[in-house]
């Protein structure tokens, strides 16, 4: 049976699976066997001429022994390197709905700039003399997000979002010594649907965590945060755009419950990108709130990183952000340095953070303007709203069929009785062509499905997306199980054993052992 | 706007769909006094290609690029030649937009890739095992020391005065933010400190860097004895990756946490970053690594595949109990890495690391023949300190204006310590040539 796409919706159908190949491939699918397996000891891709003869300096620790490297010819590395890329979904690939985690196009122009010579080739620590465009681009970036956010400061130079929340609870931690409070106020309140890294976070700097539980709609009840804090509050660390897709309606008052206990409000951002040019998060009494340039900003997300985390702060804690970053003088843009200049609490990483991600970010801010902004964010959300109105019909939703931001949570309650699980699900939308959207994620919510679409997709592309799902969802409910339970059928591999891979872990190639060992 | 696919007509239509009467009705849980009404002033509107691509052209023309002078500047972060496959593979579409691999099924580029890397980092630094990548050097180092404490249940760390001193203040932030003690032995331009006598019982960790940073190489082998002998972990630390191609590594030595940068293998200067920062240990230590783990399995038909593994250390199984609140590795980074490495091969990174020691010892021997200035190590790989007979940072300038990049001023790096303001790093590898090597001696001899 084909769907009106003409796709089969049967995976015995799709005739791959079943047929045979003396290769193992399957037609564009390339079976390419390990980087080790195919390189030698002796074979190089880069031609250099034999290095001069000098007096070594190496004194005795020259190299002795063989690393155990191996190498490709040019033409080999291309075609190892593409065989694998085939094996990969990427945005460009598909609708890719990983809720939370703002899959959204990255424009090749931003790739582009992040590769003038003026930006890629520079060196950090060359004379400051020589690099007054980089200082001035991230003087300009930084500008741009802190008007987008109603932000006064902001630290740039942190590594990714878990790296920007440290930076954040260090500047609370930093301000909350220079009130002597360090021994008393170590308590930090982390809503139940947060991120892992947001307890993670407040833990590795010496923080306690109370968890805060969420109320019935899937936001924060800011009496029950007023509940918990006291003259032990150190701050709330709370996701705003929630991990449930839902705006914290209460969320100035529950920045004040935190204030008048003498706490501070950190904004995990990571769902900042829903609300640029929507409301600004200094005016809702945010303290700190770093924003993921991987996500709202999209610069690439690059296989699991580099991101980019930079952290907007308030007057209370501007004082206290890490060196490196930027002032403006009456000569131009400067750079400081040195953490003893001022009330810094120091260095969170050498250099100056994540250059090539600042250019491309600013590049889709130039490219898209205040109003370009304003109406991704719009789109997002719309687009979001659009796969609810579609679904909510057959998939349930734990806190209602009401309006969601930029993502859509679903549970798995209407799964019941079916035998497939949000897993199964989502492995059978692998064989339709699709990403799986995040699972199990948020922790609140049995079974959660969160789909995010971005402001990338196009009606259409929603319209088979929401389709596809109602035909899941539809053979789910007939029990046509063997769609799901043997899922990914039409994959580069099937299901994958986790546990297996725990148990006994393998992380590197070793070389196999001689037959006569192996015998034995 | 070229990035956003919809059209008035389809918003109207979704809109009708959804059953609001606007798209303001979608943010209504935004309190009504927050809703931001108009556009926000002070940011310009929409632009096309052509004009980002003129004004950021703008900004990027007031820098001085690397490849354009003779480069000498090092100190944690080098130029080195990265050969265009590089680039053009980890622009693939399947690798520069796809996401950490959580479905295995559709991700197997990404995760061989990544068990690729692992195997070459362990190889290289001599460990057993290594994990798919920190963010940087730096931070990868403060990781360690926090590993350590793990591992060994103290809390204080001792960082020799060769060490890389913005490595040293992330781990003294990161430490002192965790309530952990830091002993930061002074800035050693000589590789004379007695380390083995900085450390004691409630030591966790010692930090070494070789080649460190004032370029000498530090033979680890005698501390890793001493360290031994008191229970207390050895961190070796490189910033130059290069150097493992020529010089005994660190594994061999008797390291127990070997930590950093991998920028110098398929990554450019980037002004500081991205970069991606490598990481090995001995297998016995693997529960308490830190960052993403990438280990081999089979699939229902038996198939050889990879896997994100070991997660039961993380942040989102863990929450306030993991072992870091990393999230991500450096992932089109290690990319970049491993396909260079892939290139070079055992016999390219040889060559290529003895190319930079040639060409280093060929501008230390002409520079130290410049009146007046003197090399002051014994041993270096492709960086070296040189003093000079007056204030390094005003003599950079003046070289600067010459159209020579010649290196690293330490008071950049130490700006508490006026006694190393003549101090001066200068590094070389193979994109110098004698050129470069001339145009450096004569502008120096000017400018003194």
């Amino acid at each position: 049976m084909l769907n009106n796409q003409g796709r089969p919706t049967q995976a015995g159908e799709a005739g791959a699976a079943t047929h045979n190949t003396f290769t193992g491939n399957r037609g564009l699918q390339i079976e390419e066997a390990l980087l080790f397996e195919v390189g030698r000891a002796e074979t190089t891709g880069v031609d250099f001429p034999a290095p001069p003869a000098v007096k070594s300096r190496l004194g005795g620790l020259a190299r002795d022994a063989a690393i155990g490297l191996v190498g490709l010819s040019e033409p080999e590395t291309m075609r190892h390197y593409v065989r694998l890329s085939q094996k990969n979904y990427g945005i460009d690939s598909g609708l890719f709905p990983l809720g939370s985690c703002t899959m959204k196009h990255n424009p090749r122009l931003n790739e582009k700039m992040a590769r003038l010579p003026g930006f890629g080739d520079v060196h950090p620590l060359q004379p400051l003399s020589t690099v007054k465009g980089a200082l001035e681009l991230m003087e300009e970036l930084g500008r741009w997000l802190k008007v987008l956010t109603g932000m006064p400061a902001v630290a740039l130079s942190t590594k990714a979002g878990a790296h920007g929340e440290l930076c954040g609870m260090m500047a609370i931690k930093a301000a909350i010594a220079a009130r002597g409070e360090q021994d008393t106020r170590t308590v930090v309140l982390v809503p139940d649907s947060a991120h892992g890294t947001n307890p993670a976070t407040a833990a590795l700097i010496g923080f306690t965590i109370k968890t805060v539980p969420a109320r019935a709609d899937g936001t924060v009840d800011p009496a029950a945060v007023a509940a918990l804090t006291g003259p032990d509050t150190a701050a709330i660390m709370l996701t705003n755009p929630n991990t449930c897709g839902l705006f914290e309606k209460d969320v100035v008052a529950i920045a004040e419950a935190v204030h008048a206990a003498g706490g501070y409000f950190y904004c995990d951002g990571a769902n900042f990108n829903a609300i640029v040019g929507k409301a600004r998060p200094g005016e809702l009494g945010v303290d700190a709130m770093h924003i993921n340039l991987h996500k709202t900003f999209s610069t690439p997300h690059g296989g699991g990183g580099p991101g980019a985390g930079p952290v907007v702060l308030s007057e209370r804690l501007a004082a206290f952000a890490p060196v490196p970053y930027t002032v403006v003088t009456a000569d131009g843009v400067r750079l400081v340095e040195d953490a003893a200049e001022n009330g810094s609490f120091g260095r969170i990483t050498a250099f100056h953070g994540q250059m090539g991600m600042y250019v491309r970010a600013l590049s889709f801010m130039l490219s898209h303007g205040a109003d370009g902004l304003r109406q991704a964010s719009e789109d997002a959300v719309l687009n979001a709203n659009y796969i609810r109105a579609g679904l909510s019909d057959l998939m349930s939703q734990p806190f209602g069929d009401r309006a969601c931001m930029h993502e859509v949570l679903f549970d798995d309650s209407w799964l019941k009785d079916t035998g497939v699980t949000t897993l199964d699900f989502a492995k059978a939308m692998i064989d339709e062509g699709y990403h799986p959207m995040t699972m199990y994620f948020p922790l609140v919510v049995h079974g959660a499905m969160l789909i995010e679409p971005t402001e990338s997709e196009s009606k259409a592309s929603l319209d088979l997306f929401i389709m596809t799902l109602r035909d899941l969802a539809f053979a789910a409910k007939r029990g046509d199980s063997e769609r799901f339970s043997g899922a990914p059928y039409l994959a580069p591999r099937r299901r994958l054993d986790e546990t297996r891979a725990a148990r006994a872990p393998v992380l590197r190639w070793t070389p196999p052992k001689p037959l006569s060992l192996a015998a034995e | 706007m070229r990035y956003l696919p919809l059209s008035e007509a389809d918003r109207g239509a979704m809109l009708a769909k959804i059953g609001v009467g606007g798209i303001d009705e979608l943010f209504a849980d935004i309190p009504s006094d927050k809703l931001l009404k108009g556009l926000i002033g002070d940011l310009p509107r929409a632009k096309g290609e052509l004009e980002v691509e003129r004004l950021l052209g703008r900004m990027a023309a007031k820098n001085v690029a690397a490849g354009s002078v003779p480069f000498f500047v090092g100190a944690g972060a080098y130029k080195h030649h990265v050969p265009a496959t590089v680039d053009h593979v980890i622009q693939r579409s399947e690798f520069l937009t796809s996401y950490t691999p959580y479905q295995p099924e559709i991700a197997q580029g990404t995760l061989q890739y990544l068990f690729e890397f692992q195997t070459q980092v362990a190889l290289l630094t001599g460990m057993e095992v290594a994990n798919a990548s920190m963010y940087d050097g730096s931070t990868g180092t403060a990781e360690a020391v926090l590993m350590a404490h793990r591992v060994t249940r103290r809390r204080k760390a001792v960082l020799s005065g060769g060490l890389h001193p913005h490595y040293r203040a992330v781990v003294e932030t990161v430490s002192g933010m965790a309530g952990d003690a830091v002993t930061a032995l002074p800035p050693d331009v000589r590789a004379a400190e007695d380390l083995a006598a900085a450390i004691d019982g409630e030591t966790s960790c010692l930090v070494v860097q070789t080649p460190d940073v004032y370029g000498n190489l530090r033979d680890l082998t005698p501390l890793a004895a001493a360290c031994e002998a008191k229970g207390v972990l050895l961190i070796a630390v490189f910033t130059e990756a290069t150097a493992l191609g020529a010089i005994t590594s660190p594994g061999q030595m008797g390291a127990d946490i070997v930590v950093g940068e991998g920028q110098s293998i398929g990554n450019g200067l980037n002004f500081g970053g991205p970069y991606v920062g490598l990481f090995a240990c001995k297998q016995k230590y693997l529960r308490q690594m830190p960052g993403r783990l990438c280990g081999e399995t089979v699939d229902a038909e038996g198939k050889r595949g990879f896997v994100l593994t070991l997660s039961t250390r993380e942040q989102h199984i863990r929450r306030d109990k993991a072992t870091s609140n990393i999230c991500t590795n450096s992932g089109l980074c290690c990319l970049a890495f491993t396909i260079h490495l892939a290139l070079l091969g055992e016999a390219g990174l040889r060559r290529v690391a003895a190319i930079c020691h040639a060409n280093a010892v060929q501008l230390a021997d002409q520079l130290a023949g410049v009146k007046g200035v003197k090399v002051l190590n014994e041993t270096f790989f492709n960086e070296f300190t040189l003093e000079l007979p007056g204030d390094a940072a005003a003599i950079v300038e003046k070289l600067a204006a010459r159209g020579v990049l010649a290196g690293v001023p330490v008071s950049r790096l130490e700006p508490g310590h006026p006694e190393l303001a003549n101090l001066l790093l200068v590094a070389s590898t193979e994109v110098n040539t004698d050129e470069d090597r001339a145009s450096f001696v004569a502008a120096l001899k000017e400018v003194l």
